[in-house]
């Protein structure tokens, strides 16, 4: 049995924010913050960047945006031209309608499988899961897990830094 | 009795969520209507009665199917009859679910946290009932993918120009996102309900939707982008889907019709008859389980006010539309404003101003707002009225235009009366199914409102 990380548990948002401010401090790069509900500060506190989510939505929306005008131009300008009282073939006011809901159409769902590509979903096993007590994080608990795969990990030593960080418990989480 | 607050003193509103909630009370409170409680006989009477009606609803759609829409009562001039009136009746009602979900979300209207997900669930199921109709209405449904631009052997595209074919994109796109919108705000929920499991079948259940959602820190620092995102995706698009319906009507050179109005104005009334949906389903659902410190009179209030509000916007579109048919002085405009007052269906023109300009009214009062009783008889009543407004705008337009050799009158049969009885059952069908297996009220919102109230606690 390997060891995925020792995990730490805390009461409250602000002992989590601080145990994850002093992680990084103290160097480890692969832990993570989990908690019941989204935190305020949690991602600068674990130095995380950006997130990708709206870059990838805005691109799926301008790309929505083109489809949508190419596909209106092709058909009604290119592919079967009806001319209607001489008015012009390209008549883009009335085209905006369909560009516009198929970028809306694209930029949610890309918005909708960004966040999952990125946060790693689906996965129906995680380590984590194997911890005692764990169900409670989507309830009122909070915890740190600092993975073994951390070039800074030692055991003892993490364990001794987790437990200066005051939680109610700090245990091993097995692979 | 309270007493009467005087000018410059502050009413003290009630809270958006009772004081003695804790981030684990919450949780349970939410997850054991859906984990826990057995099966009611209230819930198994209406949902038998509820799946009769969906019995109902599709034998009259295989009748339909079967036989063509000439069981119904259209015809020519007539023939937009029970099916539009039933489409932009239904997706209006979905339009105040986005409103609540994704607008207040933008704005920062805390408040909508506890009714958001029944709302949206609303959405979901009220697009569902309304994108069947104009199928239905195609008189040869199973062709319906023709209104799709593919590829295909007859080489013919749909008419991009045809406001029909934006609604296709329209009804479709805003079905989408609905959806996603939903299901994204649900994942942290069914994770919830995964760990708060009794049994082995409801933790592999909610496991399978809730995908492996562990809460953590990386999960809600893309989730909170992505739902912001999608709710600034979706405000556009419900201004803009019922503006597509409108143009529907807009598009066409009928008296009554062609109105540069009639976007902003159906925009208003979907949100209008949408609200009064969600106070229909507000108050017996807290009633029923018990929610009334997660909906608290606050909400009760905040919805009865909006809905006061839009109806208003409806009430200066009313006006307007006739303001215009007289300023024109357009014959045909003008008669089919005086056959609206005078004509065959004025009944249904006097009921609609009585109940939605005159009645509205009583909104006014925090009384009114503040009882139940009288708020959900009166978002009955406006509901139907609204039904109503969509059945008037267009029977009467169509019935007598130009010429009066091609007069003629409409009444529904009883197929018509069928599927409107049905898609009510079918929605509410839906409801019912949702209430027991989907937490209604979103669980970490819940806990989220739970620490703000606590940090607002301690400041004061």
């Amino acid at each position: 049995m390997s060891l995925h990380g020792l995990i730490a548990e805390f009461e409250n948002s602000e002992e989590l924010l601080h145990a994850a401010r002093s992680a990084r401090a103290e160097g480890y790069r692969r832990f993570e913050a989990y908690c019941p509900e989204p935190v305020e500060g949690l991602a600068e506190a674990m130095g995380l960047k950006d997130s990708g989510v709206a870059f990838a939505v805005l691109f799926a929306a301008l790309i929505g945006a083109a489809i949508g005008y190419m596909l209106q131009y092709y058909a009604l300008g290119l592919d079967y031209p009806i001319n209607t009282g001489g008015r012009p073939l390209n008549s883009w006011p009335i085209f905006i309608v369909i560009t516009f809901e198929l970028a809306i159409l694209f930029g949610g769902i890309a918005a909708f499988l960004a966040v999952l590509i990125l946060s790693g979903l689906p996965r129906p096993y995680h380590p984590v899961f194997n911890v005692p007590g764990f169900e409670r994080v989507s309830r009122d608990r909070y915890f740190l897990v600092i993975e073994s795969a951390d070039e800074r990990f030692d055991e003892e030593r993490t364990r001794r830094f987790l437990l200066s960080l005051g939680p109610r418990e700090v245990s091993e989480v097995a692979d | 009795m309270p007493e009467r607050p005087t000018t410059g003193q502050l009413v003290p509103r009630p809270p958006v969520i009772a004081p003695d909630y804790t981030p684990g009370s919450v949780t349970d409170a939410i997850s054991e209507i859906v984990l826990k409680k057995p099966h009611t006989v209230p819930w198994l009477a209406a949902f038998a009665v509820t799946s009769l009606v969906v019995l109902g609803f599709l034998a009259g759609i295989g009748v339909l199917l079967f036989v063509g829409v000439g069981i119904w009562g259209i015809n020519i001039p007539v023939a937009w009859g029970f099916a539009i009136t039933n489409f932009v009746w239904w997706i209006g009602i979905g339009h105040a679910g986005t409103l609540i979900s994704a607008i207040l979300l933008l704005l920062h209207q805390e408040w909508r946290n506890s009714i958001n997900r029944f709302a949206e669930a609303m959405t979901v199921f009220a697009v569902t009932c309304a994108a069947l109709f104009p199928l239905l209405h195609l008189g040869r449904a199973w062709l319906f993918y023709w209104l799709i631009p593919y590829p295909n052997l007859m080489s013919l595209w749909p008419q991009f120009r045809s406001p029909l074919v934006l609604d296709v994109f329209a009804i479709s796109t805003y079905f989408t996102i609905s959806l996603l919108f939903w299901y994204l705000g649900l994942i942290p929920d069914f994770a919830t309900l995964r760990d708060q499991a009794t049994s082995r079948f409801q933790r592999i259940f909610y496991g399978i939707f809730a995908m492996g959602w562990r809460g953590a820190g990386r999960h809600w620092h893309h989730y909170q982008m992505g739902y912001l995102l999608l709710a600034g995706l979706a405000t556009p698009l419900v201004v803009s889907v019922h503006s597509v319906v409108s143009i529907d009507f807009a598009y066409a050179l009928l008296p009554g019709w062609h109105s540069s109005i009639f976007p902003p104005y159906f925009v208003a009334g979907a949100i209008y008859s949408g609200f009064a949906m969600v106070i229909t389903l507000t108050i017996p659902l807290r009633k029923f389980y018990g929610l009334d410190g997660l909906v608290t009179d606050r909400h009760i209030d905040n919805m009865a006010k909006l809905l006061l509000a839009t109806g208003l916007v409806v009430d200066y579109g009313y006006l307007m539309e006739m303001f215009t048919a007289w300023y024109s002085a357009e014959r045909y405009e003008m008669f089919t404003l005086y056959n609206r007052m005078t004509g065959p269906y004025a009944a249904v023109f006097w009921l609609v101003l009585a109940i939605n300009i005159g009645v509205l009214q009583l909104l006014w009062i925090r009384r009114v707002r503040r009882h139940l009783l009288s708020l959900f008889v009166l978002s009955l009543v406006i509901q139907s009225a609204m039904w109503l407004e969509r059945y008037m705008i267009i029977i009467t337009a169509l019935h007598r235009d130009f010429l009066p050799r091609s007069w003629g009158m409409f009444a529904g049969t009883f197929w018509d009366w069928l599927l409107v009885i049905g898609s009510i059952g079918l929605f509410f069908w839906l409801f019912l199914l949702f209430v027991r297996y989907i937490p209604m009220i979103s669980i970490f919102e819940g806990r989220e409102m739970v620490h703000k109230a606590a940090r607002e606690a301690g400041v004061r």
